[in-house]
């Protein structure tokens, strides 16, 4: 069989977290009720005009910025033009052959190999509004209802070069892309709640050749997971076909996540004819280069230095710090309490470890966590004076994460505080030491293991609560 | 004299001196409106009450001497393009027909506050798409110098009303001389401004980047006052532009001479009726009496305006049409079964033929594969014309010619034929092409019907404008006034 390469290149949609929306004054606040956060030129109502809100070029020049683009002296709006209930106007204004910024570039490290990915531009354009089916599905929905709060919400369009090679080069992209949005302060990029989307342009190739295959555009990918995994399938798709000797059609395909398959959405024929054409209603812009420059000072730390002063500063092993400033909350998140509790390591270890967990299986963010940095070091303080054993410890961040109580009262509440008192430790142990003469034999013949079982029984008997480094000092004595 | 055959700067004496009250005078135009509009059909929607409600606070304010705004108390009325609050905004069109705007055009703002009392909203070819409000879907309005013949357009209504003393100034806009053309069939004045120095806010778009909102009035003075009225930059409107205003009353006397008169060969072309042009010949001998220097020119790419503007603005409009979609507001066809087929029955059924016309052709001209062919290539010819202006304002301070190549024509007689209904356009569209200001001023009559004299000059020159209108009018040695009608 021949050996195949694929040849990626992602779009991704970002929007922006400036206070009003692109055009008009309307909040872009997510979650409002339906339809409360508009007005006339977000409706699109006859007679209407844009004006452009100055924070979105601001936030659209930082990212680029940040992603080492070209900034344009000259740009441009566009209309887009094409027919949905959720498109006011009829066509969405967005920025075609001028646009604010192109050349850039992002670096990936993937098993500690480094690569740069291509961004061949960013544009600025305005977000539609979104449709609610009355089904569980547009084609069965009697009606449909249109929700205008994310009409005309600014938003950045990234494309990259297709020099991606796998589908794990284009989750990294994504993650590393996030991860810049954040730390600029440009997006939150809440893939759930739609402020970061991404489509894939995808196709393959026998390895070695530098011509590009025929490709497909895939949507609906809503995570980094489902990226990954439509690309794995559409990869295979394709090279199955070309292995039948069936050529790929150019055509958008939609990744159905239930079923783990992409499918056909609409050919070639069938795609839209945008008919871009300049947006008479505003006038073109010229960007300042002193502009660019004092942006250029105000950026903040990008990931990659973070991650480098974690190193440096906290003697973090890589890994961790790596993982820790792959989202910029998340490194907020360590760096504050670190600030307050001068154990890095301790830190990182709940940190990557329960935190992340419990934030995972809720599809939590961390800025949504109920667990701050306070209450975590609070947690920690309380093991380290000897309050708590390790054990219990994780058992109370648990309880933390669910009922947003701090250590100490789940603590109290529970009467979780370790059992230190000695008199108290013999008397159990010596239950234990009579209930498991086996065991009490096996130890004093040598078998060091059988003195685990039997710490083992004094912590289940105790709930965990027993210090196990005083049940290990007694045994030793007794025994 | 009748209070409705006088002129807005003639009733500010008046009210000023207590002769009449702004409610009284608010009346005697809705009865006149009463009693006439069914022969002209200005009107679309009557605002009587609340005009009458705006008659009695300006009236408390000009008795307090807290308003003493030349247009305070004045009755007007506005093309039905242009957004009132809560009051019908039709466009002539079966898509708005019941289209209450949630706000205000930038523009019924501006003269709100001056305290003129809006008497309502005026007939127009559907969205400004036409030359003699035939494309109305309401009904045709007529010219209140011959019944039988159409008032011009897309502004018909606008200038009927005014030529016929239904109010005494008006709005229209002007896209490719929807405010001249009829201007001059009715025998008023008519001025387009430069682009960008009225605020488009509120105008329902035809084509962006030609629209402009003007007045036309009785005289030149009103058409200064109702400009300086109106104009400005506005921060809602970012095309607009921010440079100073003039006090062009100030500017207005009969002195000019010295100035340096363009005639551009083109517009004197075959076509153009050889009456028209006599009545230009001899305006332009009144300038020349009063020591203008008037010498003949050349525009070269003039021809190809029309073609170009026919390219551009229906390429803009397909576009500005698209939110007529039937989902938020304005006319749906109730009974579709699926969204597909609520947007075509909609469209379909909503815009008139016209419409669709250029909704297809400006379709036709952005899509793939035509687009260099047609709307670059436009783009590029828009460029020639304005350098052709450019070079012009190196020799000359205005530009004269006719305002249209003949007098009113008849209801129905360009109906079967768009492309010669494109023609009545021909001397007005390249003002807006090249963005700069054209007034329309009466020069006389052709078997009772008027015709118009068109100054052009360099972008924010208005000032210039209106004083050469000014002079010509002050001393053109005739009055020129629609026969009355005759009323049972």
């Amino acid at each position: 069989m021949m050996e195949y390469e694929a040849v990626i290149g992602l779009e991704v949609h970002a929007e922006l977290k400036t206070k009003s929306k692109i055009f008009c004054s309307c909040s872009t606040e997510f979650g409002a009720d339906p339809n409360t956060q508009v007005c006339p030129i977000c409706l699109g109502h006859p007679g209407t005009l844009p004006v452009l809100n100055k924070r979105v070029v601001d936030f659209a020049i930082k990212a680029a910025l940040a992603l080492n683009c070209d900034i344009a002296e000259y740009t441009k709006f566009d209309r887009k033009n094409y027919f949905y209930p959720d498109l006011p106007k009829g066509y969405q204004t967005s920025q075609y052959d001028f646009p604010i910024a192109e050349n850039g570039y992002l670096t990936i490290k993937i098993n500690g190999k480094e690569k740069r990915i291509g961004i061949t531009r960013l544009h600025m354009e305005e977000d539609a509004g979104k449709l609610i089916h009355s089904g569980d599905d547009i084609a069965r929905a009697d009606y449909s209802l249109v929700d205008f709060n994310r009409a005309g919400v600014p938003l950045i369009e990234i494309v990259s070069e297709p020099d991606i090679r796998t589908p794990e080069e284009a989750r990294v992209y994504l993650e590393q892309l996030k991860a810049i949005l954040q730390y600029t302060e440009v997006s939150d990029c809440k893939m759930q709640e739609g402020s970061l989307r991404c489509d894939a342009n995808v196709s393959v190739r026998p390895k070695g050749s530098s011509k590009f295959g025929t490709k497909t555009e895939l949507k609906n990918m809503n995570s980094f997971k489902a990226l990954q995994k439509a690309l794995e399938y559409e990869i295979n798709r394709q090279i199955e076909q070309l292995e039948k000797g069936i050529p790929i059609v150019q055509e958008t395909r939609t990744w159905n996540e239930q079923k783990g398959i992409t499918e056909a959405m609409r050919s070639k024929e069938e795609a839209h004819d945008y008919r871009y054409f300049p947006e008479p209603d505003m006038v073109s812009l010229a960007i300042d280069r002193e502009w660019v420059e004092e942006i250029r000072k105000s950026l903040p730390e990008l990931p990659v230095e973070r991650k480098n002063r974690l190193i440096r500063d906290y003697g973090l092993p890589e890994y961790d710090a790596e993982v820790i400033t792959s989202s910029k909350a998340l490194a907020d998140f360590y760096d504050e309490c670190v600030d307050i509790y001068d154990n890095p390591k301790e830190i990182s270890n709940w940190v990557m470890g329960e935190l992340l967990r419990l934030l995972n299986a809720n599809n939590m963010e961390v800025e949504d966590s109920p667990i701050k940095p306070k209450d975590l070091v609070g947690l920690l303080e309380l093991q380290k004076k000897g309050t708590i054993s390790g054990k219990i410890a994780k058992q109370v961040f648990d309880e933390m994460f669910e009922t947003g109580k701090d250590a100490e009262t789940i603590v109290k509440e529970k009467n979780l505080v370790q059992i230190s008192d000695v008199g108290e430790l013999e008397k159990i142990i010596d239950k234990v030491m009579e209930a498991n003469p086996k065991s009490v034999e096996d130890y004093r013949s040598g078998k060091e293991r059988a003195l685990k079982f039997l710490v083992g029984q004094v912590m289940k008997e105790t709930k965990g609560k027993a210090n196990p480094q005083l049940v290990n000092e007694i045994f030793k004595k007794k025994l | 004299m009748e209070v409705t055959k006088m002129k807005a700067h003639e009733i500010h004496e008046m009210l000023k001196k207590g002769d009449i009250g702004v409610r009284e005078l608010t009346e005697v135009f809705l009865d006149r409106i009463e009693k006439i509009d069914d022969k002209i059909k200005a009107y679309i929607t009557v605002n009587r009450e609340k005009a009458l409600e705006q008659a009695d606070r300006v009236d408390a304010g000009i008795r307090k001497e807290e308003n003493t705004d030349v247009l305070a108390g004045i009755p007007m009325a506005l093309k039905d393009n242009i957004c009132t609050k809560d009051i019908n905004t039709t466009c002539s069109s079966k898509m708005l027909h019941n289209y209450k705007p949630p706000y205000n055009a930038t523009v019924v703002e501006k003269l709100e506050e001056k305290g003129a009392v809006m008497l309502g909203k005026l007939n127009l070819d559907e969205f400004a798409m036409g030359s003699s409000t035939e494309n109305s879907w309401f009904f045709t309005t007529r010219n209140p110098w011959d019944l039988e013949r159409v008032p011009g357009g897309s502004s018909g209504g606008s200038a009927a009303a005014v030529a016929a003393g239904e109010a005494v100034y008006s709005l229209g806009s002007d896209t490719g001389g929807s405010i001249r053309q009829p201007a001059a069939f009715c025998g008023v004045v008519g001025l387009k401004p430069t682009y960008g120095r009225v605020s488009r806010n509120g105008l329902v778009a035809f084509a962006s980047s030609l629209d402009q909102i003007g007045p036309i009035t009785k005289d030149v003075k009103d058409c200064a006052l109702v400009f300086q009225a109106i104009t400005g930059f506005d921060p809602k409107d970012t095309t607009s532009v921010n440079t100073p205003v003039p006090d062009y009353e100030k500017i207005l006397d009969d002195n000019i001479k010295g100035l340096r008169i363009g005639i551009p060969k083109e517009y004197f072309r075959e076509g153009i009726s050889s009456e028209v042009k006599d009545r230009i010949r001899e305006a332009i001998d009144v300038l020349e009496r009063l020591g203008a220097i008037c010498e003949e020119t050349s525009l070269p790419h003039t021809e190809y305006a029309l073609p170009a503007y026919y390219i551009i603005s229906t390429a803009e409009a397909g576009s500005n049409l698209a939110r007529f979609d039937g989902v938020r507001y304005g006319y749906r066809n109730m009974d579709a079964e699926d969204l597909i087929s609520m947007y075509s029955t909609t469209r379909s059924e909503g815009f008139g033929p016209e419409v669709k016309r250029r909704i297809i052709l400006g379709t036709y001209a952005l899509s793939s594969g035509n687009y260099d062919t047609y709307y670059l290539k436009a783009l590029k010819v828009r460029t020639l014309i304005k350098q052709d202006f450019d070079r012009a304002w190196e020799e000359f301070d205005v530009l004269v010619t006719p305002t249209t190549p003949t007098t009113a024509f008849k209801m129905g007689e360009k109906t079967k034929d768009p492309v010669s209904m494109y023609v009545s356009d021909l001397l007005t569209v390249p003002a807006n092409m090249a963005g700069i200001p054209a007034i329309t001023v009466p020069c006389g009559l052709i078997d009772g019907l008027p015709v118009g004299m068109q100054i052009m000059a360099k972008p924010f020159a208005e000032d210039v404008l209106l004083k050469t209108a000014y002079a010509y009018e002050c001393h053109r040695g005739f009055e020129i006034t629609a026969p009355e009608l005759e009323v049972n």
